[in-house]
């Protein structure tokens, strides 16, 4: 096998494609995204169904239908993705697999680019199956092929959870060939292991309930369990966390003893070994302590003399871990000093540099426009996306989860907020979670307004694909949804169709919209201004004239092409050409360059 | 004992080419026969924000560089430099590219750009050795302004324990054919700065 520099997602689809996959499916979201990516690149001509589903609940349901079929299959979704689902996941456990099903859920500690930094190794825990946490890419990989096996033998799917640090860390990975999907294929009809009766859901989950310590005995001897007894200190440490340990046990030249966890249930028989080699253990892992739980459980179990640290104490229970805290943890221990994180005093002077949206995003036109329709004092409740960016444009006051800002919204008025309030969302968002939160407000006859945010893509996460651009993950065409007439049938009153860019004609859009006596939803279509670069459509050229009078108006829009020097705007050459700052100057000073 | 053999830091502002660097330093360690890692910033930071990358030379440990551990610390904006400049060793080196990139917090008008001799001031009280190049500059030399990153990758190559050979091949693997010359070019004279 040749080594290539693979970044951890990358290893993952090379892992699905090693372990004979027939089906991928999932909804993109950081930092799990690039798997399906890579598994469309890299598939060749193996005969493979790989989707952008709808949502992660669509892409669990479809990857069950396939496993139930005879074709090994995974689904891919951040961590956040799989609260969405939850529902099928927690039965499935009960109901179990045909051939093998991979469930991969990318967890994001310090909400790198997520809402939150829930830990997906708790699922697992509380569906009672089996979790695989990789240190590293080529573990990741190694898992990957490994959890069809293992989902084979217990008739369980199981999950991967990569962090961050591993989905989108890179290494020197060695990978095999890649195996065409196996197995006889066609749904095989069993009541009794497919339909979630309460007769048949009864001794299914006894049969679940049954299965464990045969998984843990299986995943005890796999090779990410490690255990080395050396002195009379030990640590406890699963996936990425035995990597920052390693580290610092080196670097502090220490005679410890250590187990390194990649699985779970956690393998009990080896934490014993170390528990009664052992006077102290620190336990480190990353968020909750799914870990140390277990480990204390043991030791209270064994009635073993040892001192048992951890969370809250040594190891935060927030954010990601990194060698200096890891070290000086152990350091804390083993009573030496520890070593401080040094910042530079100085670097207060610098200015922040927060992600922003684009130069001539149509997000920015949308909410300029909308704020002038709905004034201030209106209530704005957002959603997941590159438009959450926007919130200090004042048009922001909730973000969520996908799809939330519709039921909020609804919930704010029945709440007893009289004032106008206009939800935002983008495209995928509502495909994804609005389109029951529209047909919910509909139906209870929610007086409000909802902005579907159009630019034709999934921004935020890289540019997928979705069911509104009649492109496939697979770049084939097929059907696309109307947005209009998916409003309409879901029960707006009213939909108006404007462009963002076209900023009068937004304003008056969103002022019937306002105006209408039930739910009205606006569709501000204007195509991402990222892809409108790389599809090379040709831009207009703008310039700030002699007009100029200096009152900032078209600074504080915030567009990044326009800078403010000395008494003057300036276009940057950052100007993607959208023209809505010539619309907002009070004094027409910003102008068009005629070539 | 440490665990690396070289710890670089690569900053700069999403869109700079960043993440191609580390891919092309990480594909040459993979050439020279040496285990590498990386920890690479995507998603919402990339829009405009700070980015951050990792990459350990002769590392199988994990992929973040500690903080002030880094052999050398590649800075493709100045300001980034500074702000992630406690990842650099008191024994390292600070490459840092001089033409500032102005933060929407700037160009809006609430905040200060500092002067960049201040930014250097106190980077270089940090490091051994501090080489400003001004590489935006030598890339329009090189034929395109786009080549800045590669400037500063040849400027790094004096610092880090991988042959030109490796690196010059992997970049070539992550450049369309019509920029390698340029690229090529970018490269040299990025070296040359700091010979």
């Amino acid at each position: 096998m040749v080594a290539e520099y693979l970044l951890g997602n990358v290893a993952i689809a090379k892992g699905l494609l090693e372990g004979g996959v027939g089906l991928v499916a999932g909804y993109p979201g950081t930092p799990s995204s690039e798997i399906i990516e890579a598994v469309v690149d890299l598939k060749g001509d193996h005969p493979l169904h790989v989707e952008w589903s709808v949502n992660e609940k669509v892409a669990m349901e479809v990857a069950i239908g396939a496993s139930w079929t005879g074709a090994r299959a995974a689904v891919t979704m951040k961590h956040v993705g799989l609260n969405v689902a939850a529902d099928p996941f927690m039965t499935l456990a009960y109901l179990g697999v045909g051939a093998g099903l991979v469930v991969i859920s990318a967890d994001d500690p310090f909400c790198h680019s997520s809402q939150n930094e829930q830990d997906s190794r708790r699922y697992a825990l509380f569906a009672s199956l089996p979790c695989l946490d990789p240190a590293d890419p080529q573990e990741a990989r190694e898992m990957t092929i490994f959890g069809f096996e293992l989902s084979e033998s217990f008739d369980l799917p199981v999950l991967l959870r990569p962090t961050t640090r591993v989905s989108h860390a890179r290494a020197d990975v060695e990978a095999g060939l890649h195996q065409p999907a196996v197995g006889d294929r066609g749904f095989v009809k069993n009541h009794a292991r497919r339909v979630a009766l309460p007769v048949h859901a009864r001794p299914l989950h006894t049969k679940l309930i049954e299965k464990q310590r045969s998984v843990e005995e299986a995943l005890e001897n796999t090779p990410w369990n490690r255990l080395r007894l050396r002195g009379e200190h030990g640590v406890i440490a699963s996936g990425i966390a035995g990597l920052y340990v390693e580290e610092a046990i080196q670097y502090l030249d220490l005679d410890l003893s250590l187990l390194r966890v990649g699985t779970y249930p956690p393998p009990r028989r080896l934490i014993g070994r170390l528990l009664d080699h052992v006077e102290k253990v620190l336990v480190v892992e990353e968020l909750d302590p799914v870990l140390q739980e277990v480990v204390e459980r043991t030791a209270f179990r064994n009635r073993a003399q040892v001192e048992v640290l951890g969370k809250e104490d040594f190891i935060p229970l927030e954010g990601e871990l990194d060698f200096l805290t890891v070290r000086n943890a152990i350091a804390r221990m083993e009573g030496l000093s520890v070593k401080p994180a040094l910042p530079i005093e100085a670097a207060r002077i610098l200015p922040p540099r927060p992600p922003v949206l684009c130069p001539g995003c149509s997000h920015r036109g949308t909410y300029y426009a909308m704020k002038k329709a709905f004034g201030k004092h209106a209530i704005y409740p957002s959603d997941i996306g590159c438009y959450t960016m926007a919130v200090n444009m004042g048009t922001v006051d909730s973000c969520l989860c996908m799809g939330a800002s519709i039921g909020v919204g609804s919930g704010i008025r029945f709440g007893g907020e009289a004032g106008p309030i206009c939800c935002s969302l983008g495209d995928s968002t509502f495909l994804h979670g609005g389109m029951t939160g529209l047909l919910n407000a509909a139906y209870n006859n929610a007086h409000m307004t909802v902005t579907i945010m159009d630019n034709s893509t999934t921004a935020m996460t890289g540019h997928q694909p979705h069911p509104g651009t009649g492109i496939t993950a697979a770049g084939v065409e097929t059907v696309t949804a109307p947005l209009e007439d998916l409003a309409r049938a879901l029960g707006a009153g009213m939909v108006e169709t404007v462009d963002p860019y076209n900023l009068e004609e937004a304003i008056e859009g969103f002022k019937r919209a306002r105006d209408f006596p039930g739910l009205s939803v606006v569709i501000a279509r204007q195509s991402c201004v990222i892809l409108s670069r790389k599809s090379k459509v040709k831009r207009r050229e703008f310039r700030v004239g002699e007009d100029c009078v200096g009152c900032r108006l078209c600074v504080e829009f915030g567009c990044p092409a326009i800078e403010f020097e000395g008494e003057r705007a300036r276009i940057n050459a950052l100007c993607a050409g959208c023209g809505v700052c010539a619309q907002i100057c009070p004094s027409s000073a910003i102008v068009e360059v005629r070539g | 004992m440490r665990a690396s053999e070289c710890d670089i830091v690569i900053v700069g502002v999403g869109g700079q080419g960043v993440i191609l660097l580390s891919d092309v330093i990480g594909r040459a360690a993979v050439k020279a026969g040496k285990p590498v890692r990386g920890a690479e910033t995507h998603g919402m930071a990339q829009r405009g924000g700070s980015v951050i990358n990792h990459t350990r030379i002769g590392c199988s440990l994990g992929p973040m560089v500690a903080p002030g551990s880094a052999d050398v610390l590649l800075a493709l904006e100045p300001a980034e430099g500074l702000r992630f400049g406690h990842f650099i060793a008191p024994w390292g080196t600070a490459l840092v590219n001089l033409r500032p990139v102005l933060p929407a917090t700037v160009t809006a008008g609430g905040a200060v750009y500092p002067p960049v001799e201040e930014i250097l001031n106190h980077l270089g009280r940090r490091c051994r050795d501090l080489r400003a190049i001004d590489a935006s500059g030598v890339a329009g030399q090189a034929g395109t302004v786009q080549a800045m990153n590669v400037v500063m990758l040849g400027a790094l190559s004096r610092f880090i324990p991988l042959q030109e050979s490796f690196l010059m091949e992997a970049l070539k693997e992550v450049i369309a054919p019509r920029h390698w010359e340029a690229n090529q070019k970018a490269f040299g004279l990025g070296k040359a700065e700091v010979e």
